[in-house]
């Protein structure tokens, strides 16, 4: 057995994920290192040339089931099955992201690997890939091994980063028949936007809502505060998936990546999967009334206290300061 | 319509969890709950079954040790018919894929319509078991589902996935997860937590399933944790308690000030 695969996610432009890119950049650099190559695996309609740049970034073959649909993971599974059968291929690795944890998973079973999910960082250990996986709140860190080929990664959001060359890989179809369990779920619609759409990327300063704000009246303040520091307001899935903000706003493990001057988490416990999308901010200010909320251990200034009473009076404060 | 639920018992939200540097494995001793996910699962299937659709039983099932039996009788409480026990000392260790391996044998034998589970356990964070399950029994799955509705043999769920929220059609029987903003779990009265140990439940070891003891436990498994280690540390920030607000907001000014970020 040799070779690392990797699933490359597009959208319905056919526009490939950055966390995928990033997969694949990591695989071909561990695949330099076991002396094997990487390659990637892609579904749908993609163009010759687009699958071929994905050499770019380090793989030397890109395997392409036109006629399988993207989106749901279980044909995906399939096809992912029958290409590391067929290559007698060691490793999967999946950039973070919900269909690579769903795709994983399923190769698990299919195949009888094992497998390790929310991994941060991936190294060769006498001729075997070893993961690093954040364990109990990323307070502590498991090295973990494979008993045996296959080994199924799983990556957190933004683990691996992307690099870019000048390779082309070679583009070679592959033909899967599905199995029976894999069409019968039907993507009746992909990534439908819901609210408002706003613009939290290119913002410098962030206020971001968490459920702590108690209702979605009370994104008011947050926007209020936001707008005396010139910033704009961005939300946890929770408070977006409960109606209170748009969904072009969320930050972390399903919504956007952001790494402003300052975020200012207001009411955000900080649970892993927010923390993905705003650790790397420059300068992370909390308030929260749990003193024993997560955030309180990345962040730069934490403000143990009712955001309620702070956040109003901050903003008149901040006003006083720039208006005087 | 037959509907199974995976529950789990995990240690509560209070208790500081650590690794018994031993095993390898997590200190599950102490004060233990139901995972907080799962009873949105129950949630569910309790409004499928309210919402029209003909349910004859939820079966909660679950795997660990004897004190298991707790996550039951509190899945019972909040609305399963019933419970089903898998307890067998040779599944301990077992990883995720020796996890759902096991689980789906269990479910075999209840060959369920619909089988509902929280999108993630408090202690374990894998996000995965619902697939690996949903593959083994060869069926159809979605996970972190945040809507969904049952009527004619399928489900409609909604979730969010990378670009946007996704609508997928399922036909039953299927595997779903759920997130926890799919519904507000009810509480369960004192007649159902008092009548709950009386519901029935099934205890199976593994050979009363078919689980094939060389594919379980620690032997069985396909990870092997190597050695644990603490987080690069990072320099920890600044912490102030409220206690005076104007104070606390004079704080935050200066140190926005210090920082030109106003």
């Amino acid at each position: 057995m040799a070779g690392i695969l990797v699933y490359a996610l597009h959208d319905d432009e056919g526009n490939f994920n950055k966390n995928s890119l990033g997969a694949i950049s990591e695989a071909a650099k561990l695949a330099g290192e076991l002396g094997t190559e990487a390659s990637a695996v892609i579904v749908g309609d993609i163009a010759d040339a687009a699958a071929a740049a994905l050499g770019k970034h380090g793989v030397t073959t890109v395997y392409r089931a036109k006629e399988v649909p993207e989106g749901l993971a279980q044909p995906i599974v399939d096809v992912m099955a029958k290409v590391m059968t067929d290559n007698d291929i060691s490793y999967a690795l999946f950039g973070g992201g919900l269909l690579g944890f769903e795709i994983g998973a399923g190769l698990t079973a299919r195949l009888n690997a094992g497998v390790t999910m929310e991994v941060t960082a991936v190294r060769v250990e006498d001729g075997k890939l070893v993961v690093e996986r954040p364990i109990l709140q990323d307070s502590q860190i498991a090295d973990v091994g494979y008993v045996e080929e296959p080994g199924i990664i799983i990556g957190r959001l933004n683990a691996f980063d992307e690099n870019e060359g000048d390779g082309t890989a070679e583009v070679e179809d592959v033909t899967v028949e599905l199995s029976e369990w894999s069409s019968k779920a039907k993507l009746v619609n992909r990534g439908e936007q819901r609210g408002a759409d706003v613009n939290i990327e290119d913002a410098d300063i962030l206020v971001g809502g968490g459920r702590g704000l108690g209702q979605k009246e009370n994104f008011e303040m947050a926007e209020e505060l936001a707008n005396s520091m010139g910033g704009a307001v961005a939300a946890t899935r929770a408070v977006v998936d409960a109606g209170w903000y748009p969904y072009a706003a969320q930050i972390g493990q399903t919504g956007k990546t952001v790494a402003p001057k300052l975020y200012l988490a207001a009411g955000i416990s900080g649970a892993i999967q927010h923390k993905v999308g705003m650790q790397n901010s420059e300068n992370i200010l909390a308030i929260n009334k749990d003193q024993n909320a997560p955030i309180f251990e990345f962040c730069d200034l934490g403000v143990v206290g009712d955001l309620h009473k702070i956040v109003p009076k901050l903003t008149e404060a901040i006003k006083a300061k720039k208006g005087g | 319509m037959k509907i199974c639920v995976l529950v789990k018992e995990v240690p509560d939200a209070a208790v500081n969890k650590r690794i018994d540097p031993e095993t390898k494995r997590l200190d599950r001793s102490g004060e233990k709950n139901l995972n907080p996910f799962d009873t949105h699962a129950i949630e569910a299937a309790m409004q499928v079954k309210e919402g029209g659709t003909d349910v004859e039983e939820i079966v909660a099932v679950t795997m660990g040790p004897d004190s298991a039996v707790r996550a039951l009788h509190k899945a019972v409480a909040l609305g399963a018919d019933r419970s089903v026990h898998l307890s067998d000392a040779a599944l301990e260790g077992s990883d995720v894929a020796a996890t759902g391996y096991a689980l789906a044998k269990v479910l075999e034998k209840e060959s369920p319509d619909l089988v509902l589970l929280g999108q993630q356990s408090d202690d374990g964070e894998c996000y995965t078991i619902g697939a690996v399950v949903a593959d083994h029994l060869k069926m159809p799955s979605l996970t972190q589902v945040i809507k969904m509705d049952a009527a004619d043999g399928k489900v409609t769920c909604e979730r969010q996935a990378e670009y946007g929220y996704d609508t997928v059609e399922i036909e039953l029987p299927a595997v779903i997860s759920v997130g926890d903003a799919i519904n507000e779990p009810r509480y369960p009265s004192l007649k159902a937590i008092m009548g709950a140990k009386k519901k029935p439940l099934d205890t199976h070891a593994n050979g009363d399933v078919g689980i094939e003891a060389d594919r379980v436990g620690e032997s069985g498994s396909r990870t092997t944790v190597l050695e644990l280690k603490p987080p690069p540390q990072k320099e920890s920030g600044e912490i102030i308690e409220d206690e005076d607000t104007a104070e606390t907001v004079e704080k935050i000014v200066a140190w926005l000030d210090e920082r030109k970020l106003i």
